[in-house]
C-alpha cells in the first residue's frame, strides 16, 4: 500500500511475553495525520502492537521486542530516547475514561505541570485550546474548577483526550476508546477524531468493525501475532485479499 | 448456520422464486408469441403483479438486512448484487409482458417466412439460455459460467442489428404486412433488452463472488 509520508513504523518487529511470542515480524508503515485502525480478536496483539509505539510495554516483566519501531525515521528503541520525551510526542487514550481525581482545570493541565511550566497565562491557553480541541470547552467552561469525577463517561474520556492534547503530542494511540460509552458519546469521539486528524497522526484499536470503517484510512488486521492484511479502509471493508480477514470482519471468525 | 446466513439464504431463495416466475413469463412468451395465443398472452400480463411484488417484497428484505446486519466485504458485495439483479429481473418481467401485449394484438402467427427471415426464434431461444443459465451461475455461486453467458449475448445483438434492414425488405415485398413487421421488429428489440439484463444480471454474479467490477468494460477501452 502507498503511503505518502510515513510517521510510524515498524521494521522486522517481534515482541515477546517471556516465552509467549505475541508479535511476529511485523513490517507495517503509518500515513502521517491519518487514522490507522488495528483490528483482530483479543489476543492477537493489536493492543500489546499499539503499546510499543510509546513503550508502554516496557515495565511488563519478561517483555521484550526486536526489530525496530520508528518514529519520524527514528529508533525510539535505542539507548538515548527518554522514555518521558517520548511520551510527549506521543500521547495515549485508554479504554475505560482515566480522569485524575482533581479538577477539571487540572487535569488538562497535568502534562505541563509536571514539565515545571508555571506560568498561569500559558496553563489557562492550553487548557482551554484543548477542551476546544477535545470538543468539550462549551460543556465544561463554567466548572473547570469541578471535579472532572463528576462528568460523565463520555465527558471523561474527552477529558482525558483533552489532557493527552495538552502536551502537543502528534501522535494520538487510542486503545478501544469508545467501547464503554454510550451511541451518543461514541459518535462524539468518532468526530472529534476525525477533526483531530488534520493534525494529528492516530492509532485506534477498535473491536467495532464499523466504527473501523467510519473513523480509520487504513486498516491492519492482526491474527495470531500476526500482520494478515493492511490495506486502504474502504478495500478492507468490501474487498479484502484474506479469508481469515474475511472470515473475522463477516462475524465468521473460528 | 450463523444468523446472517440465515437472513442471506432467505433472500438468495426469495430471488430465485422471482426467477422462476419470470422463466415462466418468458417462455410462456414465446409460445404466446409463436401462436398468436391471446389467453396465454393474458395470463403473462396478469403475472406482472406478482413480479411487482416480489420486486418490493426483495427490496424491502435488503434494507431491512442492511440496517440490521451492516454487512461488509462478500455479504455486502451479495446484498448488492441482489439487489440489482431484483431490478433487472423485474425489468425481463415487464419485457415479457411487453411482448405478450404484442401477442395480444396479433390476429394470426406471423408469417413463417418473416420469422426465418429475422431468426427470431433463434434469437428467443438464445435469451431463454442465457436466463437460465444465469440462474444456475447464481445459485451455485459460478463466475465462470456467469463470464460465458456474457460472451453469448453477442449472438443476440448480430441477429438484432441486421432485423431493421430484413424486416424493411420483407415489407416491401409484403406492404400488406406492416403492423405484423412492426411488432415483429418490436419484439426483437425487447429481446435484445433481455440479453442485455441478462449480462447485467451475471456480471453481478462476477461482482459479489471475485470482487471484480466487469460491466462498462468495452467501453473503456474504446476510449483508450
Amino acid at each position: 500500500m502507498n503511503i505518502k509520508h510515513s510517521k510510524l513504523e515498524a521494521i522486522n518487529l517481534d515482541a515477546y511475553y517471556g516465552d509467549f511470542h505475541a508479535l511476529k515480524n511485523i513490517n507495517i508503515a503509518m500515513e502521517e495525520k491519518a487514522v490507522t485502525a488495528f483490528i483482530g480478536p483479543s489476543g492477537c496483539g493489536k493492543s500489546t502492537f499499539l503499546r510499543t509505539f510509546n513503550r508502554m510495554n516496557d515495565y511488563i516483566d519478561g517483555f521484550r521486542i526486536e526489530g525496530q519501531i520508528l518514529l519520524d525515521g527514528r529508533d525510539i528503541y535505542t539507548n538515548d530516547v527518554r522514555v518521558d520525551e517520548l511520551r510527549k510526542e506521543v500521547g495515549m487514550v485508554f479504554q475505560k475514561p482515566n480522569p485524575f481525581p482533581k479538577t477539571i482545570y487540572e487535569n488538562v493541565v497535568y502534562g505541563l505541570r509536571i514539565q515545571g511550566i508555571k506560568d498561569k497565562k500559558i496553563l489557562q491557553e492550553t487548557c482551554e485550546k484543548s477542551l476546544q480541541q477535545a470538543a468539550l470547552w462549551n460543556e465544561v467552561k463554567d466548572k473547570l474548577d469541578k471535579s472532572a469525577l463528576a462528568l460523565s463517561g463520555g465527558q471523561q474520556q474527552r477529558l482525558c483526550i483533552a489532557r493527552a492534547l495538552a502536551i502537543q503530542p502528534s501522535v494520538i494511540l487510542m486503545d478501544e476508546p469508545a467501547s464503554a460509552l454510550d451511541p451518543i458519546s461514541t459518535a462524539k469521539i468518532e468526530d472529534l477524531i476525525y477533526e483531530l486528524k488534520k493534525d494529528y497522526t492516530i492509532v485506534i484499536v477498535t473491536h467495532n468493525m464499523q466504527q473501523a470503517g467510519r473513523v480509520s484510512d487504513h486498516t491492519a488486521f492482526f491474527y495470531m501475532g500476526e500482520l494478515v492484511e493492511y490495506a486502504k479502509t474502504k478495500t478492507m471493508f468490501t474487498s479484502p485479499k484474506d479469508t481469515r480477514t474475511q472470515n473475522y470482519i463477516t462475524g465468521r471468525f473460528g | 448456520m450463523p444468523h446472517i446466513d440465515v437472513e442471506l439464504e432467505r433472500l438468495r431463495e426469495k430471488l430465485l422464486e422471482m426467477w422462476d416466475l419470470v422463466e415462466h413469463q418468458l417462455t410462456s412468451g414465446r409460445e404466446a408469441v409463436m401462436n398468436a395465443d391471446h389467453e396465454l398472452s393474458q395470463r403473462i400480463i396478469k403475472l406482472e403483479r406478482k413480479v411487482n411484488s416480489f420486486d418490493l417484497k426483495i427490496d424491502r428484505m435488503c434494507e431491512n438486512f442492511f440496517a440490521l446486519f451492516t454487512p461488509v466485504a462478500v455479504d455486502l458485495r451479495t446484498v448488492l448484487a441482489i439487489l440489482k439483479i431484483n431490478t433487472n429481473l423485474e425489468r425481463i418481467g415487464d419485457t415479457a409482458e411487453g411482448m405478450a401485449r404484442f401477442a395480444c394484438k396479433l390476429e394470426r402467427p406471423f408469417d413463417p417466412e418473416l420469422v426465418e427471415l429475422t431468426n427470431v426464434m433463434v434469437m428467443y431461444d438464445e435469451a431463454l439460455v442465457m436466463f437460465n443459465e444465469c440462474r444456475i451461475a447464481f445459485k451455485s455461486e459460478d463466475p465462470k459460467l456467469a463470464k460465458q453467458i456474457i460472451k453469448r449475448d453477442k449472438a443476440l445483438n448480430k441477429i438484432y442489428r441486421k432485423s431493421d434492414v430484413v424486416i424493411a425488405k420483407y415489407l416491401q415485398n409484403n406492404p400488406d404486412r406492416i403492423p405484423e413487421g412492426l411488432a415483429l421488429l418490436s419484439i426483437i428489440k425487447k429481446l435484445e433488452r433481455v440479453g442485455d439484463q441478462v449480462t447485467n444480471m451475471a456480471e453481478e454474479i462476477i461482482f459479489y463472488r471475485e470482487a471484480k467490477v466487469v460491466k462498462h468494460r468495452k467501453k473503456k477501452k474504446k476510449k483508450e
